[in-house]
């Protein structure tokens, strides 16, 4: 794995850089977005469609749970078929494995013990060793994982957050003592919602010898507020030429608070709640205060980012979902039909809305790097939030 | 008349032929995906492109319930709607009449329904039924004919069978847009060759541009199912398409295409691929079984479909019933066989080679020559040599003129 940070135009901990891997030919820029799966696999963006349908590089990257292949295929066959890769045919993804996913591996701090870290599944609680874990992930040859933590919510009692600490640490050490297979290993920091616990934890992960950070505990309760101090609480002690990758931090504005505080990669479960929901996204790429008057404002739960196509001001709606939109979805349907989709619950809808807001994503993030590039991020992120602020205060107070 | 039909190729009652509609120029036989509500399970119109569908049904009923026929029509049609450059056929609405029976009060004057959406009554009607399809605007439209499960016997089969004759006047009469959309007349009659011959004859009269064989493809027995085809095949028109409606398994579409059918429908495919169920030359592959977990072959070495050159099994087995990326990709792959299915049936039939074709079918299907009895016997009325395929030779067809 190569990664450089671009020297010169650093906004503050802000960064662009540039990740090479392995599998993938071309070389990704960051910060960039890994795109959640299920098993490998988006959850219905069907693989051939994945290829033809969504930008390269940039959809290229993307995090899977090891756990999610504890039932139904064993680590041997994994193996026998060649690895993650040959499975999924996807021989020029990045594939990043970490325990913890937002929709179906959540973090059970309650179950997780000294032996191994819980996690609640759609087929009950799992306790996964870090002996096992390593197994799993041997036999599947990711372009990089990141060890196993002990993540607990913002909530829990001090000495139960020192605990997660400690036991991170031991089975950062466990990992890659197990580690036979040389594969590129992000080092886990946890420490809740304490600084000086997220203080000791990245000081201490930044002796080992690592190739990248993950870091984890965000998301689980902690207010946005909190946590940008507990974020540069780490960064600050990282060294600055190696990724860092934090999951949990999934909406747009919590993005910009990562990019703020130095991080390089994110994992989102976003595009796949907005899809579920129905909800297209309809960010105006290129950001101007002025641009904001004619937002939609209607009692249809969307706003100046999103809209709901199941809304019934939709149903005779011919235009794409977003007019410049290159995607196949815009390219190829209607608000019209995809609001029909939704109401008879076909399948469809959720491919090609997924398609979409994996490709407005995608975009977004392209977005933050060239305002990192030309030097006006902070700008960037203070438009956005504001732009939102208003919006949001306007329908608020609207009849 | 909006299509033309043009034979290319024979083998005795087989045919391939060249069938131009307004949308798209298909190839015969061909199997039909049914896209119930405007679309077909989870695959985009690329896929199914790619795939080699040529013709998608769509289905009257669900339409114009969501979103309403009007809207489709105000929006442009139903290719526009949903950008589908090929051609699309609408049923009637019929079949609905006989799975929700418990629901429906049939008249002279048409079909009550009680919708599933809110409850009210619905009525359909022949004239009724047209202008919904006028709407959608479908390269082929369905007559709406009186069906009844061929399970049942007596007067109501006779009733439903000239019903149908009567209901086809008010359907042509009815009919706006003969120059953009075609007709298709059904043939009625239950299992009765009598009622059967009646109802044929009466279609062709009025001169439709094809004609389907109707009311089968509801558990009727294969010995009585093939013998319907075989009879309504005989008697319809050689310089028109003929659609088997409901059909079907693999097996079934060779027998009637080697009868002379063209067209065929069916859920089957994409529904057995929500169970987990792929079609394979040897019959299914049942991917939820636990021998799949292990297996790192393709579900058919020889299939070129996505699904196939790509993923094995194993990683089918651990998404079928859990994630609906599992049936995603097995319906991609069923629609894939099904559609290799129509260009081997058309192509064998053109290149002279089909009872080769039909052999190597029977042979992969039935490896200890236990092909069923009743597709002997229609192969035997098929004209067709099927015995290196078979254990034994049996003599007791029934060789009436009707077939």
């Amino acid at each position: 794995m190569k990664f450089a940070v671009n020297k010169g135009w650093s906004n503050g901990r802000a960064r662009s850089g540039v990740l090479q891997l392995g599998s993938c030919p071309f070389p990704i820029q960051t910060p960039a977005l890994l795109l959640t799966t299920r098993k490998g696999l988006p959850a219905f963006i069907s693989p051939d469609l994945l290829t033809s349908s969504l930008p390269s590089p940039d959809s290229h990257l993307l995090q899977f749970s090891p756990l999610h292949f504890l039932e139904g295929i064993s680590p041997k066959t994994i193996s026998n078929i060649g690895g993650l890769h040959q499975m999924l045919s996807l021989h020029q993804h990045i594939f990043a494995a970490v325990p913890r996913d937002s929709i179906i591996a959540l973090p059970e701090h309650d179950s997780t013990n000294k032996y191994g870290a819980s996690f609640q599944t759609p087929g009950g609680r799992l306790l996964i060793k870090p002996a096992e874990y390593v197994e799993l992930v041997s036999s599947m040859k990711p372009d990089f994982w990141v060890t196993l933590a002990d993540e607990v919510p913002a909530w829990v009692s001090d000495k139960r957050n020192r605990t997660s600490v400690d036991r991170t640490l031991r089975w950062l050490d466990d990992c890659l003592s197990l580690n036979k297979t040389g594969t590129t290993i992000f080092g886990s920091i946890v420490g809740g919602s304490s600084i000086e616990e997220r203080h000791r934890c990245a000081q201490e992960v930044a002796q080992r010898n690592v190739s990248g950070y993950w870091i984890g505990g965000f998301g689980l309760g902690e207010s946005m507020d909190e946590r940008a101090a507990l974020l540069t609480a780490v960064t600050d002690n990282l060294p600055e030429d190696m990724p860092r990758h934090v999951s949990g931090l999934g909406l747009p504005e919590e993005v910009l608070q990562g990019v703020a505080a130095g991080i390089d990669l994110f994992d989102s479960t976003y595009v796949y709640h907005l899809t579920l929901g129905g909800f297209a996204l309809t960010f105006p790429l290129e950001r101007n205060k002025g641009d904001n008057a004619d937002y939609q404002l209607s009692d249809s739960g969307g706003d100046d980012m999103k809209i709901n196509l199941k809304a019934t001001i939709y149903r005779k709606d011919t235009s794409p979902i977003v007019e410049s939109c290159n995607c196949f979805t815009c390219q190829n349907h209607t608000k019209a039909y995809l609001n029909h989709l939704f109401n008879v619950h076909e399948m469809l809808a959720q491919t090609l809305l997924e398609i979409h807001n994996t490709h407005q994503y995608l975009g977004f993030f392209c977005s933050i790097r060239k305002a990192i590039e030309e030097g006006k991020f902070e700008q960037f992120r203070r438009n956005f939030v504001e732009s939102r602020r208003e919006c949001l205060f306007a329908a608020a107070s609207s009849d | 008349m909006a299509l033309k039909f043009e034979v290319l190729g024979r083998f005795n009652r087989a045919r391939a032929a060249q069938l131009t509609l307004p949308h798209y120029l298909c190839q015969t036989p061909l199997f039909m995906p049914v896209g119930t509500q405007g679309t077909i399970k989870g695959l985009t119109k690329n896929q199914l492109e790619e795939i080699g569908c040529q013709i998608i049904l769509g289905n009257t009923y669900h339409l114009a319930l969501r979103p309403t026929s009007e809207l489709i029509d105000e929006l442009g049609g139903l290719h526009k709607f949903m950008n589908w450059p090929r051609a699309l056929l609408t049923d009637s609405g019929g079949f609905q009449m006989v799975s929700l029976l418990h629901l429906a009060d049939i008249t002279e004057k048409g079909v009550t329904f009680q919708s599933p959406v809110d409850g009210k009554p619905m009525l359909l009607t022949p004239e009724e039924s047209i202008q919904i399809q006028n709407r959608i605007g479908a390269d082929i439209i369905m007559a709406l004919d009186d069906v009844v499960r061929t399970t049942i016997t007596g007067p109501r089969i006779e009733e439903a069978m000239y019903r149908t004759l009567r209901w086809i006047d008010r359907c042509i009469a009815a009919h706006k847009r003969p120059n953009e959309q075609n007709l298709f007349g059904i043939v009625q009659g239950g299992l009765d060759p009598v009622l059967r011959d009646i109802c044929v004859r009466g279609l062709v009269e009025r001169n439709l541009p094809g004609y389907a064989i109707g009311g089968l493809a509801g558990g009727e027995d294969k010995d009585s199912f093939w013998r319907v085809v075989a009879q309504c095949t005989a008697a319809l028109p050689e310089d028109k398409p003929r659609y088997v409606m409901g059909v079907g398994y693999p097996l079934d579409i060779v027998v009637c295409s080697a009868l002379g059918a063209d067209m065929y429908d069916c859920v089957y495919p994409t529904r057995t691929a929500r169970f987990g169920t792929a079609l394979v030359p040897e019959g299914v592959l049942k991917l939820k079984h636990q021998a799949m977990a292990n297996d790192i072959r393709p579900i058919d070495p020889m299939c070129e479909c996505m699904v196939c050159k790509n993923y094995t099994r194993a990683y089918i087995h651990c998404l079928v019933t859990k994630d609906a990326m599992g049936s995603q990709l097995l319906s991609y792959h069923n629609l894939y066989y099904m559609m290799k299915l129509s260009r081997d049936l058309h192509s064998s039939i053109v290149e002279g080679r089909f009872p080769e074709f039909v052999c190597k079918f029977l042979q992969t299907m039935f490896p200890k020559g236990d092909v069923p009895e009743w597709v002997c016997n229609a192969m035997e009325v098929a004209g067709i040599d099927i015995s290196s395929c078979c254990r034994e030779m049996r003599f007791d067809v029934d060789k009436s003129s009707t077939l």
